[in-house]
């Protein structure tokens, strides 16, 4: 096989579906935190805390959960390949 | 400050260290692998690591002392655009990294490359665009290795050792610490940070979890905390007419706190110690089960920023052995004003052995990217393993004296000076590796003049912040950015600039036709994981392309 075809092959076996599944689960932390305008504020307060200040704490976790499931999307759209030499 | 040493807290910061630096010896025979001595053993601990000990090992890593001591005093100082971005930093750097580490992860293992340099070196055929990425990583590595040093001295000065009086008194305490850290690394290699993270994050979630449960109740409760950060930081600064600083962002510092957050999360695992965390990994999807799990430490720096806001409410006076005011000891001082004297000793401690593990794995990703990319590629291209390994080790070494030097014999200002410049310089090197991961498009030439225009936008705009107050330049990192008119971060406006002259200059080459260099991977490499097939690297590959 050629340079080419070996790079037009490389991932064709992949679940694209839920590749870009896994794409947009990713980005959504990113939008989430870059979009200041919608969490600078410090209405409504819970705990004494100022809502600018828990609304990132809450991210952390929202960020894992999107994480893991991207993870386990592309574990799924891409199953480890088995047998010799790949 | 209390005057004098406090002993008892001294005693317990000793006894810690003397534990880490037993363990940092020990750790040359863990996990010891079979091969002769190579950077493979030595500068990637064998690539044997699997989920739990990388992340310990990227943890250890990449929340630094310095982290620890500048971002509170950052929040404390001026408030929520200097210190709370890294936050979100932190969090969004997870499904940044998640996308492309894997690659890098993949293609490292394929080919044996230990660097991000030797990538762009096998990717491009290039040995300028790889020699830009090398000197740019070193360049960008060194100044943060020194503000580890800061870090452990924040401590002792609060203990009470070193910041007055002669200048062996001042000089000793950090010349042994990092003389034995020296020490064990050379014998460890990589093996000796990634044993002692697990004290040094230990001791960190111990203390962190109890100052956030305890001292906000000593000073009248979060409510009171909020209340007396917005209090400071809305109060107007009376040789400014300014606000002192920021409790919430408004309108006109959205931008600002966006592109810090982002331009840092692009730009932390271009530095060489991040990448041989990854790269020591045993897997392709080590790095990406842990970007899952990281998080935690996002969650810890984040309480670990809201101190500086308890030390507002708690009155914190951050005073140095020499009577100045410095707002890098306000944790450190915190937690002397109101922890027992043991305990304080556990969370200096944790500070001074948290400079120690990111001190050891950039010193050793830096002495890596010389001896693959400076050494073998310019100087001796035939060198073996062993003599790579062992021209790392000299260097690691030679790495560490020039941090201490450049802390002990400079002003302090210039290592922050510098590390601000180097969080710009090492974000100018993501076209290439990042890009580079996905596409060949790019000319290697179109991305060395992109980030040639990088460095100098990013190193001039920055010298040209100059604080009104003091007229000392690098004031910031924050200038305005060009056709939108916003404050933003200048790392992130200089990469814009890096990546539209790099398409640019490609596409004016293509027309040319300016042969592009050789690329040595195939598209396959890039999605390899644990147990395929290495390539043997042919001799012409290792020789100069002329």
């Amino acid at each position: 096989m050629n340079r080419s075809q070996a790079d037009a092959g490389a991932d064709s076996a992949a679940n694209k579906t839920l590749l870009a599944l896994a794409a947009v689960l990713l980005l959504i932390p990113v939008v989430g935190l870059l979009w200041v305008g919608s969490y600078a504020s410090v209405e409504p307060v819970v705990a004494g805390f100022p809502f600018f200040i828990w609304y990132q704490f809450a991210w952390v976790f929202l960020c894992s959960a999107c994480t893991a499931t991207a993870l386990r999307l592309i574990q799924l759209a891409r199953p480890r390949r088995t047998g010799g030499v790949r | 400050m209390s005057a004098g040493i406090n002993y008892t807290a001294l005693g317990v910061l000793v006894a810690l260290f003397v534990l880490v630096t037993a363990l940092g010896f020990w750790a040359s025979n863990w996990r010891r692998g079979e091969h002769l001595e190579s950077l493979d053993e030595w500068g990637l601990g064998g690539r044997t690591f699997g989920v739990w000990i990388t992340w310990f090992l990227i943890g250890g890593d990449i929340y630094t002392a310095y982290t620890f001591v500048a971002v509170p005093a950052a929040m404390f100082a001026t408030g929520a655009v200097a210190g709370f971005f890294a936050v979100p930093y932190t969090i969004i750097l997870y499904p940044i990294i998640f996308i492309y580490m894997a690659r890098l992860w993949s293609v490292s293992y394929r080919h044996g490359y230990v660097t991000s340099a030797d990538f762009v070196r096998g990717r491009y055929g290039s040995r300028e665009l790889s020699l830009a990425v090398s000197v740019t990583g070193i360049l960008a590595t060194m100044p943060y290795i020194a503000l580890q040093l800061v870090g452990i001295q924040a401590v002792l000065e609060v203990v009470g050792v070193g910041g007055a009086g002669s200048f062996i008194a001042k000089a000793l305490p950090l010349i042994i610490a990092f003389a034995l850290l020296a020490a064990y690394t050379h014998s460890a290699g990589l093996r000796a940070p990634a044993m002692i993270a697990f004290v040094k994050d230990t001791l960190i979630y111990i203390v962190i979890l109890a100052a956030i449960f305890y001292l906000p109740a000593q000073v009248g409760g979060w409510a009171h905390v909020f209340e007396a950060a917005r209090a400071k930081m809305t109060a107007l600064n009376p040789a400014t007419g300014a606000p002192v600083g920021v409790f919430i962002p408004a309108a006109q510092s959205y931008w600002a706190y966006a592109t810090l957050a982002l331009g840092s999360a692009m730009a932390l695992f271009m530095y060489p110690h991040s990448i041989t965390a990854t790269l020591s990994s045993r897997s392709r999807n080590t790095i990406r089960h842990n970007a899952t799990i990281l998080p935690a430490y996002s969650f810890v720096l984040g309480l670990l920023a809201l101190l500086g806001w308890v030390a507002i409410a708690a009155g914190t006076k951050p005073i140095g052995l020499d009577g100045k005011v410095n707002v890098q000891l306000v944790i450190p001082q915190l937690f002397e004003d109101y922890f027992p004297p043991w305990f304080a000793g556990v969370a200096f401690a944790a500070v001074a052995i948290g400079a120690l593990v990111p001190a050891a794995i950039m010193s050793i990703a830096a002495s890596n990217t010389f001896t693959r990319n400076i050494y073998r590629e310019w100087i001796n291209p035939h060198a073996t393993h062993a003599q790579e390994a062992s021209v790392s080790k000299v260097i690691a070494l030679l790495v560490k004296a020039l941090a201490l030097v450049f802390v002990l014999a400079l002003d302090k200002q210039n290592a922050i000076n510098f590390q601000l410049l180097g969080g710009i310089w090492i974000l100018q090197t993501f076209p290439a590796i990042v890009f580079g991961l996905y596409t060949r498009w790019f000319h290697s030439w179109g991305l060395l003049v992109g980030w040639a225009a990088g460095m100098v936008y990013g190193t001039v705009t920055a010298y040209n912040l100059v604080n009104p107050a003091t007229g000392n330049h690098f004031a910031g990192s924050l200038a305005m950015i060009p056709v939108i008119g916003q404050l933003g971060y200048i790392a992130l406006t200089a990469f814009a600039i890096n990546a539209l002259l790099a398409a640019v200059v490609t596409v004016v080459l293509n027309v040319v036709k300016v042969p592009h260099g050789r690329d040595e991977t195939t598209a396959m490499d890039y999605l390899a994981d644990e147990g395929d097939a290495r390539v043997e690297k042919r001799v012409e590959h290792t020789l100069p392309a002329i």
